[in-house]
């Protein structure tokens, strides 16, 4: 008959463990230090340095910056109507590339949820991310032939007699919309995973046809899923600017930004804060929709 | 599990909030421009091994970097760059030990501290650099060297020899609305604010009322109008490239059939065979109204890691056979008087006018602007309307 | 669900047609990368597998690699950490300024790029005086890798009962015992599916990288930004463009197969209920 005695062993571990035992904030604390250390003194801090030039101006004679308060960049970016035209140009053709490419991926992920095989699924899951570790930049650059006057679009669309959309705001949407693509597939592949299929029969069993039931039924449920790849689609097209400047002489918001980081910093960081704005304003409306469930 | 958490943490996000007020106080006090030693170098000691360039496309090649890299042991790193206003973001960066910069770069790359003066004392080849290359306003600031001569050259009109006829003489075929109207969607212009200088050089021939008479230096008047004409080339240029060999892709792919570019471009364009064609040397190269070019200036940088090599590298590139390389290679006009002995085209110093300081007063180097008109008034544009004219013109 | 034969064959032409516009500029990349001439002209005039052999010769390509894949790995194993803390501490306490978590978590991916790369780039270099190097540039990758663990990792920790962690505990395993044996298995797959993801979009960042790298350094995607309008060096750029989604086929296929344990596909949440499973919120 072996008895052991149970010795009460205290490890290192087991000690620190006691420390955190019946202090929640304390384990909290420990838990968050690292992550929100990182995040709000590294990367806001980062952010807030940075905007606050957007209060200074720069010196006509030398270039330098001078760190004064005042809201001359802003005057500057709202008088000046280009700068307006661009806003709007990049806010407009983000929200486009949003839409297209969620009407272009609902099929797909609707397809890849409800009516693949599992090999189907593993397959197709596969395809789409495929796409996603070329080069983002080869991609582009590709489109850029493509689009040329000698290349694969003029070439295919010759014998129909019509040609190429070729460079411009056209030729920005269609590239953003077919790069993101991947990023508004999936989430919404995932949302449709959750609609149980019981809850489709159901409907259908009440007697709603196809359209009725996507309507009421699944919409409703995978929207946020939607919204959530939306995130991606908008503030991946909204911050570019290596795509307008490769198929476009049209500038983006980011152009502008990168232009004038050298010479009149003060004025990048003023722009800079209308994407700022706008997509901060954008992921409040987006996790009151539930999306950040479904990122 | 209950909300015991509320106040210590809280407390936790106050001084998180704290914590980033001091970073914006940081941020105030704290940075600045590059610090600069600014003190030229009395000795030249050994090679640091090391030498990191910025440079024109076309500026560092292997042919005369290797034999460079084996006399001098300084392994050479070199970033191309397209425009100046590139170059001087990547100075300031304060990363790299020199750079090849223009007249639109050195003014403020001298301002913000950026370069420091050069010892031209411990260039030899600095002595036989043509005369009228020396203490120039773009590489000399109050009786300061601050670089060696590399090269001039001038911005070339270059077409589609197939494509458009008759063979132009003039920049109209990119700047009149009307003789333009006719390569809509096929012009090549320069993407950087400098590009308003080529305009005004235009309207200098071609509206001589406005008064034009340096393109850098363009009042409030004279400024609008160059704008202008700008705005109403918008709607025809095809595209803006900042980057040589993407212009050499877009002539080839037909989507540019005319347009400013330099010497590098109309070089390879020829070798791949290409229907290319630029207004004849014997023009030297110039369209009748001149045209804006540059003169190129080797600079140190004040945070250079590796400044002996740099010194090695800026006599390198002035000693008379490497020169001449240069010069060929690119096809500029060669900064070393002696380098046209070693040219390979006996012709080439002749032709590119390099020994011809006649020739060069209807180019117009690349210069920064800035309010001082030199001519007592202060009221030109600087370099800041010009940025900001440019971003309203691409749109 | 049911579907007529028509909406059926519809639903598979709209597939057919979104996966064709998916990868016909990915077949003109390999076009590309066997085309004899070296100016992007359609129809190529030849092919040739010269390429290749250039492509794997090309030191700087190589170098380029090696840096994108040290860059990855630490930004992955940074994201993994500083994730895996933060999505602790969510799912599993309640404290004030949680929504905010999310929010911030998910910020460095949202804002543009741009405005990102300068912000490090300035307090890298004028706060902080810290050269740019590699050491930078993995700082900027994590900082945007970590929305992705963290959303992998606490979507999996909703779905794990507290009811496991609670018995060890009953049992007397302390915190750490409890999160080595009972906890950290069940994430497993968890973080393995964000740390592909992850590692991916650190692979293919261009915008943040060129703000916060050094002079002498060179990550892949800078690589191929040097080179994508030198006419010597396009096909090169395309052979390694092939060459890294080719190698990527497994990975990808292992990240599917598992999250595909939980139900889900892997590239942002931890994926779906199955539909067999009765968990109920």
């Amino acid at each position: 008959m072996a008895t052991e005695a149970v010795v009460e062993r205290h490890s290192a571990g087991r000690r620190l463990a006691g420390l955190f035992h019946g202090r929640p904030r304390l384990r909290v604390g420990a838990l968050l230090a690292g992550p929100v250390g990182w995040l709000v003194i590294g990367y806001l801090g980062s952010l807030a340095v940075l905007l606050v030039a957007a209060f200074w101006t720069v010196d006509p004679l030398s270039g330098e910056v001078v760190r004064g308060l005042s809201l001359e960049n802003f005057e500057t970016l709202f008088n000046e109507p280009v700068y307006r035209d661009i806003a709007a140009r990049t806010i407009l053709i983000a929200a486009l590339v949003t839409v297209t490419d969620a009407l272009l991926a609902f099929p797909i992920a609707f397809y890849m949820a409800k009516l693949a095989s599992r090999r189907g699924k593993a397959i197709l899951v596969v395809a789409v991310l495929l796409p996603l570790w070329s080069s983002y930049l080869v991609k582009v650059y590709t489109w850029r032939t493509m689009l040329s006057s000698d290349g694969v679009l003029n070439w295919a669309l010759h014998p129909l007699g019509l040609h190429g959309p070729g460079f411009g705001n056209v030729a920005v949407w269609l590239v953003m919309s077919y790069l993101w693509l991947p990023y508004m597939i999936l989430p919404i592949y995932a949302g449709l995973e959750r609609v149980p299929d019981s809850l489709i029969s159901a409907s259908e069993d009440l007697g709603a046809s196809p359209v009725t039931t996507f309507r009421r039924v699944i919409l409703p449920l995978v929207f946020p899923a939607v919204v959530a790849g939306s995130i991606f689609t908008f503030a991946l097209t909204l911050g570019d600017y290596i795509t307008p400047r490769l198929v476009s002489n049209n500038q983006f918001i980011g152009n502008v930004v990168f232009n004038n980081i050298v010479n009149n910093l003060p004025l990048a960081s003023a722009f800079a804060l209308v994407p700022i704005v706008v997509m901060v304003a954008y992921l409040l409306v987006a996790r009151r929709l539930g999306a950040f469930e479904h990122i | 599990m209950k909300n015991q958490d509320a106040h210590p943490v809280r407390a936790a996000w106050l001084v998180v909030a704290g914590l980033l007020a001091f970073m914006l106080l940081l941020a105030g006090c704290g940075g600045g421009g590059g610090d600069s030693s600014g003190e030229e170098l009395d000795k030249l000691g050994k090679g640091e091994g090391q030498l990191n360039l910025i440079s024109w496309a076309g500026y560092v090649e292997p042919e005369w970097v290797k034999p460079f890299e084996q006399k001098t042991g300084c392994k050479v790193d070199n970033k191309v760059a397209g425009t100046s206003d590139e170059m001087v973001q990547l100075m300031r960066s304060g990363q790299y030990d020199g750079v090849s910069a223009s007249g639109n770069a050195t003014a403020r790359l001298v301002d913000g501290g950026d370069v420091d003066p050069v010892n031209v004392g411990l260039v030899p080849n600095y002595k036989t650099i043509f005369s009228d290359l020396k203490n120039q306003p773009y590489n000399t600031f109050d009786g300061t060297h601050y670089g060696i001569p590399h090269g001039r050259g001038a911005n070339l009109l270059m077409w589609n020899s197939d494509d458009v006829k008759p063979a132009p003489t003039s920049w109209d075929v990119m700047l009149d609305p009307k003789v333009a109207a006719k390569y809509k969607g096929k012009i090549s212009a320069y993407d950087d604010p400098i590009y308003i200088a080529d305009a005004a050089v235009y309207l200098k021939t071609h509206q001589s009322e406005l008064g034009i008479e340096d393109p850098y230096e363009l009042n409030e008047e004279q400024f609008e109008a160059a704008v202008d004409l700008l705005k109403e080339q918008r709607p025809l240029v095809g595209e803006y490239w900042s980057d040589a060999a993407k212009q050499i892709s877009a002539f080839s792919n037909g989507d540019s059939e005319v347009g400013t570019t330099w010497q590098y471009q109309y070089f390879a364009l020829q070798e791949e065979g290409e229907p290319v064609a630029a207004s004849p040397a014997s023009q030297g190269f110039l369209p009748k109204e001149g045209a804006t070019g540059w003169s190129d200036t080797w600079m140190l940088s004040s945070e250079a890691k590796h400044p002996n090599c740099m010194y090695m590298w800026m006599d390198w590139i002035v000693e008379p056979k490497v020169n001449a390389e240069v010069a060929e290679y690119f096809g500029e006009a060669p900064a070393q008087s002696l380098a046209c002995e070693q040219t390979a085209d006996k012709e080439f110093c002749t032709k590119y006018h390099a020994d011809n300081p006649g020739f060069w007063k209807r180019v117009y180097y690349w210069e920064t602007p800035v309010a001082d008109c030199g001519n007592g008034s202060s009221d030109c544009k600087d370099y800041n309307d010009w940025v900001q004219a440019w971003t309203s013109i691409k749109g | 669900m049911r579907l007529s034969r028509r909406s059926q064959a519809l639903l598979r032409l709209a597939v057919g047609v979104g996966l064709a516009f998916i990868y016909i500029p990915l077949l003109v990349i390999v076009v590309y990368a066997f085309n004899s001439s070296k100016v992007l002209k359609w129809p190529p005039p030849g092919f040739t597998l010269d390429w290749i052999p250039q492509a794997i010769e090309s030191q700087g390509a190589r170098d380029a690699l090696l840096t994108s894949f040290k860059a990855g790995v630490a930004a992955t194993a940074i994201a993994l950490l500083l994730g895996t803390l933060a999505s602790l501490a969510v799912a599993r306490n309640r404290f004030f300024g949680r929504e905010t978590i999310s929010f911030l978590v998910v910020l460095p991916i949202a804002l543009p790029g741009i405005v990102t790369g300068v912000a490090l780039s300035n307090t890298f270099t004028q706060v902080l005086g810290v050269d740019l190097g590699l050491f930078t540039v993995i700082v900027g990758h994590a900082t945007f890798c970590i929305v992705v663990v963290y959303n992998n990792v606490i979507a999996r920790l909703r779905r794990l009962s507290t009811s496991f962690e609670e018995a060890s505990a009953d049992l007397g395993a302390h915190t750490w015992q409890t999160f080595r044996f009972v906890t950290f298995p069940s994430l497993r797959t968890a973080l393995a599916a964000g740390a592909l993801l992850a590692f991916a979009l650190s692979f293919d960042e261009i915008i943040v990288t060129t703000f916060t790298i050094g002079a002498g350094e060179e990550t892949l995607p800078i690589w191929i930004f040097r080179n994508l309008f030198r006419p010597n060096q396009l096909p090169l750029v395309n052979v390694v463009a092939v060459f890294v989604v080719l190698i990527s086929i497994v990975p990808v296929y292992l990240a599917h197969r598992l999250s595909r344990e939980e139900g889900g596909p892997a590239v942002t949440s931890g994926g779906a209920i199955e539909a067999e499973a009765t968990a109920v919120p």
